[in-house]
């Protein structure tokens, strides 16, 4: 691929072998996809249009986090088909670590905004977060050696979907912003991990294009390499232009990674992170935060912080003159008022955790013109002329983020990892991962 | 003739001891051998004339002073002020003695043709006083003659416009007061000498002044050097108090001190709560009847009902002594008459001190009792009320029964709020504190605008709360409380127990197995004499 200015991804010198291209030629499968259906079979987390299921899951998870695994549409299966290799540039990849998301979990619950409906498609293998072995291309059963890994950057934009001339957005190496996710060469699918034809990360085998790849540094654990995505996240979102002192709310992963991000990229920039558990304090801390509260002392602490005055006679409502942007890592109509509370007028609310639906008084938003702005993804940093994911490498390394892994599973303890993973803070864990490095799958 | 404190060698044959428990109570068995208890004074015989008292006080007063009457000119300006909220504790019944005095004052001061005359709440950096509050301490009578014309009023230790700087000790301690009471003909200070702390100087040099001023003597320095701050001839605390007292008469402000003293009649001689003035094991059928009935029916109650019930108690509190004219001489005989009421003495300190606190402190009277006034109850006041030394060796164990819930009233206390959630979520340093956060808190103007327009303590005020627990904690080895919201009591630094046997239990780290035990009795309010 020839370099430009701004690429659209990062290719990380894999030979571009031909693959081949079976796509819209195959047989349609069961629930509408054109899935590909090379040899042999795969160990695989596989997520169905199952619409009971789906109500079930949605049920389940109001009552326990995570609760959707068990009862919902999700299954483990063993004799998943091989993806196949839907055209040139594509690779099979094996994955090593694949972490366990917020959007995952939403999903799995039943909580995912039906927003996502033509852009995702079924059934599709989950798992976004991923760092892989590459294989010999073209034959999935080629055993990795574990000298070639790489890292997944799963946007399934205009190149990966063979589209040519490219978006206006995928043109400027915003890749997030693709205007093309539901089209093109392949299924519908934002992302590897919600789209029936690449597989995911919660499996043996899975496909990947070349532009998704990120060679991994040979010095680098799998612990950190699987964080280089959500990271990479933190790092598109956590762009701040301010001298002021800004919020982080919320310190899940993203959370966490926002504040190392805000940390590393803005050095000066003052941080008050809001905490719901001792060893997300903790964490907060060791990343960069200057001021932990928790989360009902958020209004007082900004107030006292920034020296405002507030509505409220000794309780506070809103504060008069709150800090600039708040970074809302929770997404929760209790977190987006809460935010909205805390900010001066004219400040940004960027909206980091996925949102889905939020029930809202939006006067302050009106009263203070504060800016609701959305961060998905990642692309490329026009401040500092680089790609997010280069920018990420370099957090996860300078702060080593490696250390947040704290726990994995294998794929048979799908349903224990999920429950894991949805009350992490709580059990002061951060994150939960797959790890498909000893799956005796793996291999057959 | 009332009996005087007592001290109580707890045997097998020892029924459970009281312990206060915020709004509720506790029957505790203390260790046989090895525990006393101390019991207050029965409260003294009343005065039988108040108003003679008061008279009498006016007419003949203490030191150089004139009789009240020889001072008052027509023309002449004259301020009365009078202590806040925080005295007496329970509020009084009525009359207030408060009132019965300024009345009387205010007689005399007709009578002389005197018409410029404001009434001023000193409260310094206390809450404002409401209107029923006002009326109750002061009578309709004065309140509806003064209040709407403007001439009775709060302090506001925040108004630039109505404080005067008066000048500064020999040790650079700047002394500021309320402009009225400092440019006045005479200021008459009516005050409750509820313990030994109160009145003296201190009655304006602290009531009327502002945080220019109090910070020279609310400090951590200051606190851990007065030994106690119930002393006056061992409490920095008073030193400098009486240092800006010499600069106030230096410079022309004219005091006419009136000193009251109240007994210890705080439940009653009869009445539901009459149990609670008795030693246990003089309880009759009948008060352990009404003991149990009580309990029982306060446990079964939320919280905020059992702290309605209880704020709404007004004690007895019989007049003892009512002293007036030149300040310090006035205050010696207070403080005679405060001792004569509270002193118990005792041999010897013990290696634990338990305490059982109640539901009232004197910054949240009608209010919530929230754990940094727990703090200031237990390691500030009752620690501190000692004369000699302390009742605890230095690096015994206090262990303090209370709920000290995680609960604030937000427009009394919005800063402790902050204060507990900021502050000791960094340290419990008391230096560190001083250091770090007083002068933000300080001079944050929203705390600034609760104080002056809403009802909110100042905002360096839960500083000072904590500064009162600075001797307590730099003496003790270990802070226990017993039966209080865990995370509340961690977050001050001290270690939380379901029961007393386990806060026993864990006093053997410090003090070790056979650890000789003292229990204060109070309220009542007692004041050990230890030697």
């Amino acid at each position: 691929m020839p370099e430009t200015a701004r690429p659209t991804a990062r290719f990380v010198g894999v030979p571009n072998r031909a693959g081949r291209r079976v796509g819209t030629g195959a047989p349609a499968g069961p629930d509408g996809c054109e899935r590909a259906g090379g040899d042999g079979r795969v160990k695989a987390l596989v997520f169905e249009r199952k619409p009971a299921k789906y109500a079930a899951a949605m049920a389940a998870g109001k009552l326990v986090p995570g609760g959707g695994a068990k009862v919902g549409p999700l299954r483990l299966r063993g004799d998943h088909d091989v993806p196949d290799l839907p055209g040139p540039g594509w690779h099979y990849v094996k994955p090593r670590l694949a972490g366990i998301c917020g959007s995952d979990l939403a999903t799995i619950d039943g909580r995912s905004s039906r927003y996502f409906e033509p852009i995702v498609s079924f059934p599709f293998v989950p798992g976004h977060e991923v760092v892989a072995d590459l294989v010999d291309p073209g034959d999935p059963k080629a055993e990795p050696d574990g000298s070639y890994r790489v890292v997944l950057e799963p946007v399934l934009g205009c190149v990966t979907r063979g589209i040519e001339p490219v978006c206006r957005f995928c043109e400027r190496g915003d890749l997030g912003n693709c205007v093309n996710i539901a089209f093109g060469g392949i299924e519908p699918g934002l992302q590897t991990g919600y789209c029936c034809e690449t597989g995911g990360g919660w499996s043996t085998l899975m496909i990947a294009h070349e532009s998704q790849l990120h060679r991994v540094p040979a010095d680098m654990s799998d612990e950190s390499a699987v964080m280089i995505e959500p990271a990479a996240c933190a790092v598109h979102a956590a762009d701040a232009t301010l001298s002021e002192p800004v919020v982080v709310l919320g310190a899940g992963t993203l959370g966490l990674l926002t504040i190392a991000a805000l940390a590393h990229f803005h050095p000066g920039l003052e941080i008050m992170a809001v905490v719901k558990h001792p060893e997300q304090r903790r964490l907060a801390k060791l990343l960069g935060a200057h001021f932990v509260v928790e989360p009902s002392e958020l209004r007082r602490g900004v107030r006292r912080w920034m020296g405002s005055m507030a509505f409220g006679d000794g309780s506070i409502d809103n504060v008069t003159d709150g800090v600039s942007r708040v970074y809302d890592c929770v997404g929760s109509s209790d977190s987006v008022q809460t935010a909205m509370s805390v900010l001066a007028p004219g400040g940004e609310l960027r909206l980091i955790g996925m949102a889905g639906n939020v029930e809202l008084d939006l006067t302050p938003l009106w009263h203070k013109e504060i800016n609701l702005r959305g961060a998905y993804a990642y692309g490329y940093e026009d401040r500092f002329e680089r790609r997010t994911f280069d920018m990420a490498f370099e957090l996860v390394q300078a702060k080593d983020l490696g250390r947040l892994v704290s726990a994995t599973y294998p794929l048979s303890r799908y349903e224990e990892a999920i429950g894991h993973a949805a009350t992490a803070g709580a059990r002061g864990a951060v994150k939960v991962a797959f790890d498909l490095r000893d799956e005796k799958e793996r291999n057959r | 003739m009332p009996r005087p404190g007592f001290v109580l060698e707890v045997d097998r044959s020892t029924p459970p001891i009281l312990f206060h428990h915020g709004e509720q109570f506790r029957l505790e068995k203390l260790p046989p051998g090895r525990s006393r208890v101390i019991y207050p004074a029965e409260p003294l015989e009343p005065l039988e004339d108040i108003e003679g008292a008061i008279r009498d006080a006016l007419l003949n007063p203490l030191g150089d002073s004139q009789p009240l009457p020889s001072l008052l000119k027509p023309g002449m300006k004259l301020t009365i002020a009078f202590d806040d909220i925080s005295l007496p504790l329970p509020p009084m019944k009525r009359p207030d003695v408060r009132q019965r005095v300024i009345e009387q004052v205010l007689d005399i001061a007709a009578a002389a043709g005197v018409d410029d005359v404001h009434i001023i709440a000193a409260l310094a950096l206390h809450r404002r006083m409401t209107e029923s509050e006002l009326r109750h301490a002061l009578g309709d009578r004065i309140y509806d003659a003064f209040a709407p014309h403007g001439a009775l009023y709060n302090h506001d230790a925040e108004d630039p416009d109505n404080l005067t700087f008066i000048g500064a000790t020999d040790r650079g301690e700047e002394v500021e007061i309320n402009k009225r009471a400092a440019e006045s003909d005479l200021l008459i200070y009516v005050n409750i000498n509820l313990v030994a702390m109160d009145g003296g100087w201190k009655s304006t040099a602290t009531g009327l002044s502002s945080y220019r001023s109090l910070r020279h003597h609310h400090n951590v320095q200051t606190m851990q050097h007065s030994r106690s701050f119930m002393d006056q001839h061992k409490s920095e605390l008073h030193s400098s108090n009486w240092r800006m007292g010499k600069v106030l008469r230096d410079s022309g402000v004219k005091v006419f001190q009136i000193e009251t003293t109240l007994n210890n009649d705080v439940f009653g001689q009869d009445g539901p709560m009459s149990v609670l003035q008795k030693r246990e094991w003089e309880w009759g059928t009948r008060d352990r009847l009404a003991f149990l009935a009580m309990k029982k029916g306060l446990d079964k109650l939320s919280p905020k009902a059992r702290r309605q019930i209880f704020h709404s108690w007004k004690a007895p509190h019989n007049v003892t002594s009512v002293q007036a004219g030149e300040v310090e001489a006035v205050h010696e005989r207070t403080t005679s008459h405060v001792y004569e009421q509270h002193l118990v003495p005792i041999e010897g300190q013990a290696d634990i001190l338990t305490m059982g606190l109640p539901y009232i402190c004197p910054y949240n009277v009608n209010s919530i009792m929230n754990p940094i006034l727990v703090m200031c109850l237990g390691l500030g006041y009752f620690f501190n009320l000692y004369r000699g030394q302390p009742l605890v060796r230095e690096g015994g164990v206090v262990i303090m029964s209370h709920p000290t819930p995680w609960e604030f009233h937000p427009v009394h206390h919005p800063s402790y709020i902050d204060f507990f959630e900021q502050v000791l979520a960094d340290t419990t340093d008391p230096k560190v504190i001083e250091d770090r956060y007083e002068k933000q808190f300080a001079e944050d103007e929203w705390y600034r605008h609760l104080y002056r327009t809403s009802y909110a303590y100042h905002g360096v005020h839960p500083f000072y709360m904590w500064y009162w627990g600075a001797h307590g904690m730099q003496h003790v080895g270990r802070t226990i409380i017993v039966g209080g919201d865990t995370r509340a009591v961690r977050r001050m630094g001290f270690m939380p127990a379901s029961t007393l046997q386990d806060a026993l239990e864990m006093a053997t780290d410090v003090v070790g197995r056979d650890a000789t035990i003292t229990h204060v009795h109070n309220p009542p309010i007692l004041m050990a004499d230890v030697t």
